[in-house]
């Protein structure tokens, strides 16, 4: 088997391509490597420093909580949006001021490692992580449930998913990050055009989260088929369910497709294969089919669920049900089919002749008809409704807004004539920044915002959340509205420098002054979160349903017990909540007459433990550090089968404490403990 | 809105999920035969599969491999009559199959490499090696599957849990019996048809 070994490039030395080299020289990334470095510890020390260790090992690290879990999910998205956000600037700053003989303070190499890394991680560690997080917080209680079908599995997909933020960061401070674009297409992408370790980091990082948004998207598919409380029958489940439903499917059947497209060019990158070579047999253009035949239905994944959020939110704040509720449903699943069939319009430019082009363009025409069709059952919904115009319903507001602006500029580039004018224009920059800025970003801050009392127990403060909200959507109009111009005018995407004889710059300026204004939006959403803790005490949930609402996660306290639910519900209508108070009399409340003992999963580490092995692995795998990846390897294996081996992994609650505890946190919510 | 009180029979749960895994796989094969299929001419001066395969070898692999599906069938089948020996001698037989299968394949590539024919030769061979690889690899997690449920067995019994852990191994197993029917098809009986 000697001949095996000689075929393997650069798995040399017990370190491979690790070096102390490899640390950044230069101020600029030598900054960003101290900031990541600086953040670690410091969080490290304030943890230390207030003995929480303990308390966060047990209470969050090793919970399988879906609801800890969705917590860490949004609070690791967070924290990415806030590093893509600052990448965001950096792209900014450098276009606004890089122009003529100026060169602004980014070399292009640099330049491009930002916004490869913006996009990279702005898909799959914000939107991923809030729409993963959403649905871990969201999903088991609209049907009823206690947990998700496999609360094990839940911790692994977590932590692989933190096994790929992990990985993304550390390339600012050992080696560097791909510079090839959020979906590095090849041959710039071969070894031979991008030779140091960035695409290897992007591929490990994307490869490991993504196995474990395959997880999740088996467990949460199992979890909405098999666990739906008695009496849910489909199309008696809650929208967002729907929407997950929707979502998770296409996880299923999209995510393989990028397991498989990352591998074969790290195979071409590491074992010199030719699967998207420019020569020996390869194809690169395979390359940019398989990672659209994901990448397409990818946008439809984090959007569905989105989409799901609003449709509970304007109901509720609405005071009406849903308007056209099958057709949202069949809007949903049309959406689900044709997501599968419209990858080729991210490259017209192929050239695969009129017919597949024709094909492909009418096609993204008709998936525009499903999703005017939600835009119109949510204003239906709205009308005639008794609209509270809390800051949920402005993030939903801004979105028809933007989202129909958006959607028509995608319409427009359906057209293969108009999109070979526009193809990687600043027109399309414009265009996908539309779509999921104000589809996915401000349908999960509607989410958030509408359900943070349900897990905190307290509100968020509205002034700020106004604040916040104006600012995203001045912004953005100023970030965004110049990009469709520009694109107009020819400016391409990627651009670090530019001539000044194109008279673009004064653009490239109103733009930057958006992102900086987006920037102060954000500032003000963590105000929000700041004041709100501050005044907890005012701003309390002490019914447990604050908005009127309609599903039935607001028929239990806030915070919610561990529990979920004291007792299992049986429902036998949509908005099964909104049915029940209908029929009770003002004041009376829910508490259930007779408790059963239940039985809950224990926390376990061995998700934290595998997570660590596959960042172990994707280490080795990155630097061609063989043993590395070996031991993270039989790590994962090992802690599996000690796990499928494992007894008395659930403990069991009486039924008398379990009648005390939901007595106490029904108490504890309206302020008596 | 009322409150139930029945318990949901939660044992129809993985075996759910392991379909909808399987799914996932397929989608995962299919990708890899799509490129397979995009990448087969592209033998870029290097030997096509016409030259390259024996039919013999890959029938000889596709008979041993059906072989060791019947004998999972077996296995599964004492497993329900709660028969211990039995079922352990079968798996015992299923995975000397599934080694044999193993063997057969690792020789073919390494005589393949010995040619100078490697997956670094074309665009052809990549995608075979490829392929063809992964599901051996995935032979081979079947097979350490198959060991760790012996020792399961011999330690524990035919419980409800480990029944049900057996199931989702021999559809594993067929699994992969399916999807190398597909392989003998598309790659060496395809391959045999002079371009």
């Amino acid at each position: 088997m000697i001949g095996f070994a000689g075929l393997i490039d650069g798995f040399a030395g017990l370190l491979g391509k690790l070096s102390l080299n490899q640390l950044p020289h230069n101020p600029i990334t030598a900054g960003g490597a101290l900031t990541v470095v600086g953040g670690v510890v410091t969080v490290a020390l304030v943890i230390t420093y207030l003995k929480r260790w303990k308390w966060l090992w047990k209470e969050w690290l090793t919970s399988l909580d879906p609801k800890r879990i969705g917590v860490m999910y949004i609070v690791v998205a967070i924290v990415m949006l806030v590093r893509a956000g600052i990448d965001a600037l950096m792209m900014r700053g450098q276009q606004a001021i890089s122009v003529g003989s100026s060169h602004g303070y980014l070399s292009s190499n640099h330049f491009q490692q930002v916004f490869s890394a913006h996009g990279t991680i702005m898909i799959f560690f914000v939107a991923m992580g809030l729409m993963f997080g959403a649905i871990n917080l969201i999903m088991p209680l609209q049907i009823g449930s206690r947990d998700v079908a496999f609360p094990f599995m839940n911790s692994i997909s977590f932590w692989l998913f933190f096994a790929g933020v992990v990985l993304v960061n550390l390339s600012l401070v050992i080696g560097d990050f791909s510079a090839a674009g959020w979906l590095a297409y090849p041959p710039l992408s071969e070894l031979r055009y991008s030779p140091t370790v960035g695409v290897d980091y992007w591929i490990w990082s994307l490869q490991i989260a993504g196995i474990g948004s395959l997880l999740s998207g088996i467990n949460f598919l199992t979890t909405i088929i098999k666990m739906r409380c008695k009496g849910m029958s489909l199309m008696k489940m809650p929208m967002f369910v729907w929407s997950v439903m929707g979502s998770m499917s296409l996880v299923v059947f999209a995510f393989p497709i990028l397991t498989v497209t990352l591998t074969l060019l790290y195979l071409d990158r590491t074992f010199g294969t030719h699967f998207f070579t420019a020569g020996g047999g390869g194809n690169m253009m395979m390359y940019v089919n398989l990672i659209w035949a994901w990448g397409h239905p990818e946008v439809y994944i984090l959007i569905l669920p989105a989409f799901g959020v609003f449709s509970e939110v304007v109901a509720s704040l609405s005071r009406k049900r849903l308007f056209g509720y099958t057709s949202m449903v069949w809007a949903i699943w049309a959406i689900v089919l044709l997501s599968f069939t419209v990858w080729l319009h991210h490259f017209f430019t192929m050239g695969a002749g009129a017919d597949v082009n024709g094909f492909f363009g009418i096609m993204t025409m008709i998936i525009a008809i499903p999703t005017g069709v939600k835009i119109f059952n949510w204003l239906f919904t709205m009308y005639r409704g008794k609209i509270l115009m809390a800051t949920p319903m402005k993030w939903f507001l801004g979105f028809v807004v933007l989202f129909t602006i958006g959607g028509v500029a995608g319409v427009l580039m359906a057209i293969p004539p108009v999109d070979f004018q526009l193809h990687n224009s600043l027109f399309l920059v414009a265009h996908f920044h539309t779509m999921i800025v104000s589809g996915v970003l401000f349908g999960y801050y509607a989410g958030i915002v509408y359900w943070f009392p349900k897990f905190t127990g307290f509100r968020l403060n509205e002034r700020f959340g106004n604040y916040a909200y104006w600012c995203w959507l001045i912004g953005f109009i100023l970030a965004f509205v110049p990009l469709y111009i520009l694109g107009f005018m020819g400016a391409t995407r990627r651009l670090d420098h530019y001539s000044a004889s194109t008279g673009w710059q004064p653009l490239f300026i109103v733009a930057g002054i958006g992102a900086g204004i987006i920037a102060i939006g954000l500032a003000m959403q963590f105000l929000q979160l700041i004041t709100s803790i501050r005044d907890r005490k005012k701003n309390r949930d002490t019914t447990g349903d604050p908005w009127n609402a309609r599903t039935l996660e607001w028929s239990v306290p806030s915070p919610v017990p561990f529990y979920n639910f004291a007792l299992t519900p049986e429902v036998d209508t949509r908005d099964a909540f909104w049915a029940f108070k209908q029929t009770q009399k003002a004041g009376s409340n829910n508490e259930p007459q007779t408790y059963e003992s239940i039985t809950l999963p224990k926390n376990t580490s061995i998700g934290l433990i595998v997570g660590t092995c596959a960042f172990f692995f994707g280490f080795g795998a990155v630097w061609h550090i063989p043993w590395l990846c070996v031991l993270g390897l039989v790590g994962i294996i090992t802690a599996i089968i000690v796990r499928a081996n494992q007894h008395n992994t659930e403990y069991h609650i009486s039924a008398e404490r379990l009648a005390q505890m939901d007595h106490d946190a029904r108490n504890a919510q309206r302020g008596y403990a | 809105m009322s409150t139930s009180t029945t318990v949901q029979a939660d044992d129809q749960k993985p075996v759910l999920g392991f379909w909808i895994y399987l799914m996932t796989d397929c989608v995962l094969f299919a990708s890899l035969f799509a490129t397979y299929a995009v990448l087969f001419r592209n033998t870029s001066g290097g030997p096509s599969g016409y030259q390259l395969f024996s039919l013999k070898n890959a029938l000889t692999e596709t008979l041993v491999l059906l072989t060791s599906s019947f004998t999972c069938g077996l296995a599964m089948l004492a497993a329900h009559k709660g028969k211990k020996r039995q079922t352990m001698a079968w798996f015992i037989v299923t995975f000397v199959l599934g080694v044999t299968f193993l063997i057969l394949e690792l020789t073919e590539f390494h005589h393949f490499i010995q040619m100078g024919d490697s997956w670094r030769r074309s665009g052809f061979l990549s995608a075979f090696f490829t392929l063809v690889g992964t599901h051996g690899l995935h032979i081979t997690v079947g097979l350490f599957w198959m060991l760790v449920m012996l020792w399961r067995l011999a330690r524990t019994g035919l419980g409800k849990a480990t029944i049900r852990r057996l199931t989702m191994l021999s559809m594993f197993w067929h699994f992969l019996d399916i999807v190398w029917i597909f392989i003998f098809t598309i790659v060496y009986l395809r391959g045999m048809i002079a371009p």
